[in-house]
């Protein structure tokens, strides 16, 4: 039962009050793009045994969707940001550096 | 036999009697025993049967690990099968009776499987059940079926008579255990100000060292348990439970915890159980250790116990599992055993003890009161059927041929002790093998890790790996001082020092093949050593395999005694160290837990909350049949005095189509999309253009999933330039909104919209039939409702008879249909006000059955049966509603994928039976020719079916490869008789396809 912090609200949140959506930031790919492409957006994920970052909605609480930065291994949570963002913010970056200095954001 | 000592108990009041039942007969106790002491001081030694071969089986040990000892306890709605008697508290009027055998305990029929034992190796059912092939379903499975399973499941129609809830706890320290580790944990925590829950499994702290005669500051163990319970009920910061079993630990600090708060008094008015729900920062684990079993032929014989279990039973209970005791170990710990008994005025026949020499203080102890020592020896042999005779006692290693039967009725065996590393493991620690001690203990350079990747559980005491009483709680007092940050003083131990025990696990050391075959290892599923080794041999060398394939460790004590000593043997045989075969994991609940404390409160009309619309308890002051509708209870229909359902159904039908029908709407769901960017979300929602509804107007529009599939449907309505009403299906709002919400939230963040889930803000009732103008212009409109000034699929607001209405044209029966909306507060009364100005055209109000049945007359599809979330709008004809303008929408792009766009697909049609019967639901479309499995090929599926009395015979929707392009067609649907029924190809609208009933 994970705890994340709602970035909306403040709140930390058990998992019970929330619903997971899946990895973050994706590019959505609509009418005109390859096959390829959007068998990428909409089925292929890496599902990383690692840092991860993934959508979640505070569902029991204010209702709002936010990012989680989080290491699916360890549990570690890195941080949780604003789902208005289409690429990891620079705090969040350094935070999971600071930890695992291996990491790279394009891994 | 066992029997009651004269003296020793320390746990049982003596003064008082407790009168319990065993297999109907009646038995004696005290306050204090559990079912397993007093089964023991009545002499009842034969407990059970095993799940297998049927072998007889006695108590083994004295706690959770219990694996034999399982029982039936109580009757009727208290009945619950598989209680372990070693945990059970003994109240007044207990009734046990004993599982797996038939006709009894004494004489099981099934225990002829023991004498077929070479037949039933590891693995025969994989092995065995696989041919003939036809000889599963009629002969292997019912055979299986009627053998399996340990105790009788309880009645199904019986509900539970008690009650359970769930606590909840925010801490900063948990402490599982209250032996001394926990209890001096806590006590150091509480004086830090930590705020502490402290729990322990048992009905008394203090574990195991008041047994085991430990001198903490120079008294008995007993004297600073008192003291440090004294001191812990006097903080206010501590929290502390007896009866609670930490069940398990999750991530970032979740913590279970099972309170047995009255199985010791049945009937009381207290909830039986209650479920610990528990945020904690920090996991002190104070969990002991188990001790092991040895292997040695006829380990499992009733008499055959832990050394551990016979100490607890002759201390705590002043019971004598036997008048002359055998012990058997590799280690000095098992001598303890026998001074306990010496004590208790046992006769100790002998110490056997495989070690080369046995030199510590404790053996030394044993022989200087005139206690035999067999070092280097082993036993052979366990005589005795269902209990223990004698045993045969011979060198361990280097078999001469010599060897001595020694008489006795209880053999105490102790393999050196595992620590409790599960609350550990649960969230996933990592162990090491510590070779000196020949156990797995907690790695601390591995931890859990919590939300920070810091190390949240820690171990302290024997579960830590110091298994010793004199390092026990200086180990515990350092681990604490690291973590509190603070000086942590120990208590002084005085206890014997204890000499390495031998890592031997199986005896004697050259024991053959048949000598292994009578080797258990796991006492309740009979899992021996030969099994084991088979495994290996057959190429089983993952130690998880090996466990499914055996079953090792897969009974309800998982492998709690089991385990070390079967990884050991399977180490052996495949030649490795037992680190590299490692362990299975370690799952919570740490000792099964009642359903019902899972559960909790949520049961019956608490199970979950209902919906109610303004208008329900109109419905139930009717009568009406509800179904179960998105959390809503929904009347199916409103039979009257001797009614069937079909002929309600058909009436209200007729009544609607013929005058006037009422439906209470309510549950439709209601969304609100407001903002500059309105339109332009709404185009991308619904694959109709949405943003050229002019305001005042309602179009019909289908929501897809980005997959390109049928999501939800429902009449959108424009109320003002700015502003849509989103009409969803009942179970579909909350859905709908929540997906809403992520693309507008994650996707097009900077649109200019918002929504809001009106659902519940409103009531809404379908007004339908050719009479429906009539009643509403009857109750006084303050506006124009003709069909000039309100035409179809237009909205209208104003007052109707003095109420607050939003009038939307729109029909889903083909009848003249307005559908009003109310606030909330005014539905009941204006559902009232319809009733009554109706009468006179006999209003009728009809249920979800007949909206079904209307809609399907008129061919209208309904989310959930024409669609299943394979299903895009083009499959079902609803291509008009698809916007060709639009460059883009969700499901688009996946609309256009090769297979979605392929002609063959399966599409809508209507199906009409040539001999007017109903379709059976589900039913199948038939097509030529076999599939690979010898099935018949099919073309297509009834997707809705009922009678229409409009028509007076079955009418069908379905979907049928090229259905459209089959009109008049005749094909074959089955039926589950296996006969098939033909079914005419034709267009799904059965009634009034132009429309001119609902367009007046």
């Amino acid at each position: 039962m994970l705890t994340l912090t709602c970035p909306v609200c403040g709140v930390d949140a058990c998992e019970t009050e929330l619903a997971a959506g899946g990895e973050a930031h994706l590019k959505r790919f609509g009418p005109g793009s390859t096959d390829d492409q959007f068998e990428e957006y909409l089925f292929l994920r890496p599902n990383a045994k690692g840092v991860h970052f993934e959508r979640w909605r505070h569902a029991m609480g204010c209702g709002k969707w936010f990012l989680a930065a989080r290491d699916t291994a360890t549990l570690e949570v890195f941080g949780t940001y604003s789902a208005q963002t289409t690429a990891p913010p620079a705090d969040i970056v350094n935070a999971i550096r600071a930890k695992r200095p291996d990491w790279s954001p394009e891994t | 036999m066992s029997t009651r000592l004269p003296d020793h108990g320390r746990l049982i009041d003596r003064s008082r009697q407790v009168k319990f039942t065993f297999n109907g007969k009646w038995m004696r106790g005290h306050p204090g025993d559990t079912l397993a002491s007093a089964l023991l001081a009545n002499g009842q030694t034969l407990v059970g049967r095993s799940f297998k071969y049927h072998r007889p089986r006695g108590i083994v040990a004295s706690g959770g690990e219990e694996p034999n000892a399982l029982v039936n306890l109580g009757r009727g709605a208290r009945h619950e099968p598989n209680q372990r008697a070693t945990t059970t508290e003994l109240y007044e009027r207990l009734e046990a009776t004993s599982q797996n055998h038939w006709p009894t305990l004494e004489f099981d029929v099934g225990a002829v499987n023991a004498m077929v034992a070479r037949f039933l190796p590891a693995g025969f059912y994989y092995k065995t059940f696989i041919h003939p092939r036809a000889f599963w379903k009629h002969v292997f499975e019912p055979i299986i079926r009627k053998s399996a399973g340990l105790g009788a499941a309880p009645d199904p129609e019986t509900m539970d008579a008690d009650r359970y809830e769930h606590f909840y706890a925010h801490v900063d320290l948990v402490v599982a255990g209250g032996g001394v580790a926990g209890l001096l944990a806590a006590l150091e925590a509480g004086r830090a100000g930590k705020r502490v829950l402290l729990v322990e499994q048992n009905a008394h702290w203090g574990g195991r060292a008041p047994v085991d005669g430990d001198l903490i500051d120079g008294a008995p163990a007993e004297i600073w348990v008192k003291n440090a319970v004294e001191e812990l009920e006097k903080m206010e910061n501590v929290t502390f439970r007896t009866r609670t079993m930490l069940a398990g630990v999750y991530d970032h600090g979740y913590v279970t915890a099972y309170e047995r708060v009255a199985d010791h008094t049945p009937g009381e008015d207290a909830p039986r159980h209650r479920l610990w729900r528990i945020r904690t920062a920090q996991v002190i684990s104070a969990t002991g250790a188990i001790e092991r079993p040895l292997s040695f032929p006829g380990n499992d014989k009733p008499g055959v116990m832990l050394a551990s279990a016979v100490r607890d039973y002759i201390v705590n209970y002043g019971v004598a599992p036997g008048d002359t005791v055998v012990i058997v170990t590799n280690n000095d710990d098992g001598y303890r055993t026998a001074l306990a008994a010496h004590r208790a005025g046992l006769k100790v026949a002998c110490v056997v003890d495989p070690r080369a020499e046995a030199d510590g203080d404790l053996p030394h102890e044993v022989r200087s009161l005139g206690i035999r020592v067999m070092a280097g020896s082993a036993i052979s042999k366990v005589k005795g059927l269902k209990k223990v005779v004698s045993v045969r006692v011979q060198a361990h290693r280097g078999y001469d041929g010599g060897h001595e039967e020694i008489p006795c009725d209880a053999v105490a065996m102790s393999g050196g002790w595992s620590p409790v590393v599960h609350l550990w493991s649960h969230c996933g620690g990592k162990l090491t093998w510590d070779e000196d001690q020949a156990c797995f203990r907690p790695d601390h350079d591995r931890p859990p890790t919590d939300q920070n990747g810091a190390g949240f559980v820690t171990c302290v005491g024997a579960a830590d790996g110091a298994l010793n009483g004199d390092v026990t709680m200086a180990a515990t007092a350092t681990a604490m001082a690291g973590l509190l940050g603070s000086d942590v003083s120990a208590p002084r131990v005085d206890v014997a020092r204890e000499a390495p025990l031998a890592p031997i696990w199986v005896m004697p050391e050259a024991a053959g093949a048949k000598k292994r075959a009578k080797m258990w290892l796991d006492f309740q599923n009979d899992v021996k050593v030969s099994d084991v080794t088979l495994a290996a041999q057959e190429g089983y060398e993952s130690v998880e395999h090996t466990k499914r394939y055996t079953t090792l460790g897969m009974a309800t004590d998982q492998g709690k005694l089991s385990n070390i000593n079967g990884l050991a043997v399977l180490a052996e045989a495949l030649d490795k160290g037992i680190p590299q075969v490692g362990t299975t994991t370690f799952r919570p609940p740490y000792t099964p837990i009642s359903m019902g404390a899972i559960a909790g409160e949520a049961r019956g009309e608490v199970f979950q909350p209902l919906r109610r619309t303004p208008i329900h308890d109109w419905h139930e002051e009717q009568g009406a049949y509800m179904e179960p509708v998105g959390g809503w209870r929904r009347p199916y229909c409103f039979p009257r005095d001797g009614e069937s359902h079909e002929d309600a159904v058909n009436r209200e039908i007729d009544a609607t189509r013929r005058s006037l029908g009422l439906l209470d709407a309510s549950t439709l769901g209601k969304i609100l999309v407001k903002g500059p960017d309105a339109g332009r979300f709404m185009d991308m929602l619904y694959t109709n253009m949405m943003s050229n509804l002019k305001p005042g107007k309602c179009r019909y529009g289908l929501m897809c999933s980005e997959n390109g599939f049928l999501m939800d449907d429902g009449v959108v309505v424009r109320l003002d330039e700015d502003t849509f009403l989103a009409h969803t299906t009942s179970g579909g709002a909350d859905h709908v909104h929540t997906h809403m919400e992520d693309w507008l939230q994650c996707e097009w963040w900077d649109w200019k919209v918002h929504t809001v889930n009106v659902t519940e803000q409103w009531a809404q009732i379908a007004v339908v039939g050719p009479n429906a103008r009539k009643v509403l212009e009857k109750l006084g409109p303050d506006f124009d409702l003709s069909a000039e000034a309100l035409p179809f699929m237009a909205m209208a607001e104003g007052k109707i008879g003095g109420f607050d209405t939003r009038v939307f044209r729109i029909s889903f029966s083909g009848e003249l249909s307005y559908e009003i909306a109310v606030p909330a507060s005014q539905g009941r009364a204006f559902w009232d006000a319809l009733h009554e100005a109706g009468a006179e055209w006999n209003a009728t109000a009809y249920g979800t059955e007949a909206l079904h049945v209307m809609r399907a007359e008129k061919g209208f599809i309904m989310i959930g049966d024409e669609t299943d979330g394979t299903i895009i709008p083009q499959d079902l004809g609803l291509n008009w509603a698809i916007s060709k303008k639009k460059d883009d929408f969700l499901g688009k792009r996946g609309q256009e994928r090769v297979h979605m766009t392929d002609p063959d697909r399966w599409k809508l049609v209507g199906l009409e039976t040539l001999d007017g019967s109903v379709l059976p639901d589900g039913s199948y479309c038939i097509a030529s020719g076999k599939n690979a499995n010898g099935q018949a090929n099919v073309q297509g599926r009834v997707t809705s079916t009922y009678y229409s009395p409009t028509l007076s015979r079955g009418i069908a929707m379905g979907l049928v490869q090229n259905g459209p392009d089959r009109m008049g067609e005749v094909v074959a649907f089955n039926k589950v008789d296996g006969s098939t029924v033909e079914a005419k190809i034709v267009s799904p609208v059965f009634y009034d396809p132009d429309g001119e009933k609902q367009n007046v």
